[in-house]
């Protein structure tokens, strides 16, 4: 597309105009700030972020966290493919091993040892959430993360649990596999 | 007590007692320039918020003024403290020198550009008299030639951390400013031609007398003062003349490479060139320390503190005018591009200033 330039008269070509305009523009914005105290951050969202904190919108992606399900049970079940799928690294599982004595509760004895997200490392592209069979880890809407060294960044079981609440799904996709086994008397 | 201090400063003589006053007049010069320097970057990161729509600056509190009722939050509202952050912070900085720069220029840089405007204050009258010292550090009588010396060693510096950083954004803004400043170094140095013309002195105190008797220069010389204030945007890099910095094409321009307390030399270099400009304008074209009422275009008496003291505040006023004027305008006007900007100084304002030379020195002809 071709854009026609116009022909500037002699006064526009001056260059008078443009700062006269320049300064009506910027008065205004300036007395209204001044005098009535209007901003664009009162005006759009009614005040500045550490007094008023941000409401983030469906479908954000902030910091992942492990979610329960409404049983109180971890959902993870340590597959790993979290820390395979993520790009910068920052999932680290320990897998419960051979002798899976730290399961919890009945059928459970995939449960995670231990699983770190470095909450340094996390670009939160949200592939661990996309991934996950389990629907266990969801990213969330934390997005003020902060820390005062590096080890405190790095979130454990215990914290991504705290934080990631309940997951309210009404799929519990272990729950009759668990009857069947009881059922049959070779549950755990 | 006091009596051996005035037998001290009787026992200097004349010489030691000019060499006392000068001293002092530096180290208060200096002082109150750098407070400037600090507060004129609130101003312009409080301008350019409100003009934007923004609050600027409002979080920096000191402990005990901050908890006054009333003040401290307004205090804290308006930013004061920020420039005490700002200086602790440039201080705390790691100065880093990155491995490829030419370490002895990219050292130097910074002071070469930061010394000169500090210089070109040394010959402005900033008052009258108080007591018996005249209010200008060096009363010399090619006032105007030394200021125009030393702002064209302005340049060197920015010119050296281009090439001293050896990296291609600040190389670039070397590039650009050394073309820039050098242009419009020309048409500044006439465009104060016809001033010259029409007061016959180069001292800027006699200029400042001249202009108390007859009427501002700005009423005789209005085309010289917008060549002039045109140019001063250029010399002192601030938009829309801002080529060498130019964030959005050259990162940063010639200050890409520098941290810390370099970075903060350029800064203020900035900052005390624009105070410099301002400065020269009321002297040149505002009448200085005067003002045309209430007896305050005469020189105070020795024994006329209050006078004295006035026309510093009269100067200081002017000033801050015209560093308001320097601050709003970056934050209206978008920047030229490079054709522009070489257009405007070489094919608008210098055949202006030559006619305008031509004109003056006509009319003062046909005068006399």
């Amino acid at each position: 597309m071709i854009v026609e330039r116009k022909k500037l008269n002699f006064w526009e070509r001056l260059y008078l105009p443009a700062i006269l305009g320049g300064i009506k523009v910027t008065a205004r914005h300036f007395g209204r700030t001044l005098f009535k105290g209007k901003t664009a951050g009162k005006e759009l969202s009614g005040g500045y972020y550490p007094e008023k904190k941000w409401t983030v919108a469906e479908g954000y992606r902030g910091a992942p966290y492990l979610v329960r399900d409404p049983e109180g049970n971890t959902k993870c079940v340590s597959c790993q493919l979290c820390e395979f799928v993520c790009p910068p690294k920052a999932i680290k599982i320990t897998p419960p091993g051979p002798v899976m004595s730290n399961a919890d509760r009945p059928n459970a004895e995939k449960m995670p040892k231990e699983f770190e997200i470095n909450m340094l490392r996390c670009i939160f592209c949200g592939f661990c959430q996309e991934v996950c069979p389990e629907e266990s880890i969801f990213l969330q809407k934390d997005y003020s993360l902060n820390g005062l060294s590096r080890s405190e960044m790095i979130y454990n079981k215990e914290k991504l649990l705290a934080l990631g609440g309940v997951n309210n799904s009404p799929i519990f996709k272990w729950k009759q596999k668990a009857e069947e086994a009881k059922a049959q008397g070779i549950a755990p | 007590m006091i009596s051996a201090l005035t037998n001290l400063y009787d026992g200097l003589g004349p010489v030691g007692q000019f060499a006392l006053w000068s001293f002092v007049k530096i180290a208060a010069l200096f002082g109150a320039v750098m407070t400037f320097v600090a507060y004129s970057v609130l101003a312009e990161r409080k301008i350019s918020a409100f003009i934007q729509d923004r609050v600027g600056p409002n979080r920096v509190a000191l402990p005990l003024i901050g908890s006054i009722p009333i003040i401290g939050p307004f205090l804290t509202n308006l930013g004061v403290w920020q420039p005490l952050a700002d200086g602790v912070k440039s201080f705390l900085k790691e100065d880093f020198t990155p491995s490829y720069v030419r370490k002895a220029y990219f050292w130097i840089a910074p002071a070469i550009t930061f010394i000169p405007a500090f210089l070109v204050l040394a010959v402005i009258p900033f008052g009258s008299f108080l007591g018996e010292q005249k209010m200008v550090i060096a009363d010399l009588n090619v006032g105007i030639l030394f200021t125009f010396g030393i702002i064209s060693l302005g340049v060197y510096g920015i010119v050296l951390a281009g090439y001293a950083s050896n990296s291609k954004y600040p190389f670039l803004g070397g590039i650009r400013s050394s073309a820039q400043m050098i242009s419009y170094e020309i048409s500044m140095g006439l465009a104060v031609i016809p001033v010259f013309l029409i007061v016959g002195k180069l001292n800027l105190g006699e200029i400042i007398l001249h202009q108390a008797q007859h009427g501002w220069l700005i009423f005789y010389a209005p085309i010289s003062f917008v060549i002039f204030i045109v140019s001063a945007f250029a010399e002192t890099n601030r938009l829309p003349f801002d080529l060498p910095e130019s964030e959005t094409e050259l990162v940063a321009g010639y200050n890409t490479e520098y941290s810390s307390m370099k970075f903060a030399l350029f800064f203020m270099g900035e900052y005390t060139n624009m105070i410099a400009a301002s400065a020269m304008m009321v002297v040149l074209f505002f009448g200085g320390w005067t003002l045309p009422f209430g007896g305050l275009d005469q020189p105070a008496q020795p024994a006329e503190w209050l006078r004295g003291l006035a026309h510093i505040g009269i100067f200081v006023a002017k000033m801050l005018v015209f560093m308001v004027i320097f601050i709003w305008i970056r934050w209206m006007l978008p920047r030229f591009r490079y054709d522009q900007l070489m257009d405007l100084g070489w094919r608008r304002f210098l055949p202006l200033a030559l006619i305008n030379i031509l004109i003056t020195a006509v009319v003062l002809w046909l005068r006399s």
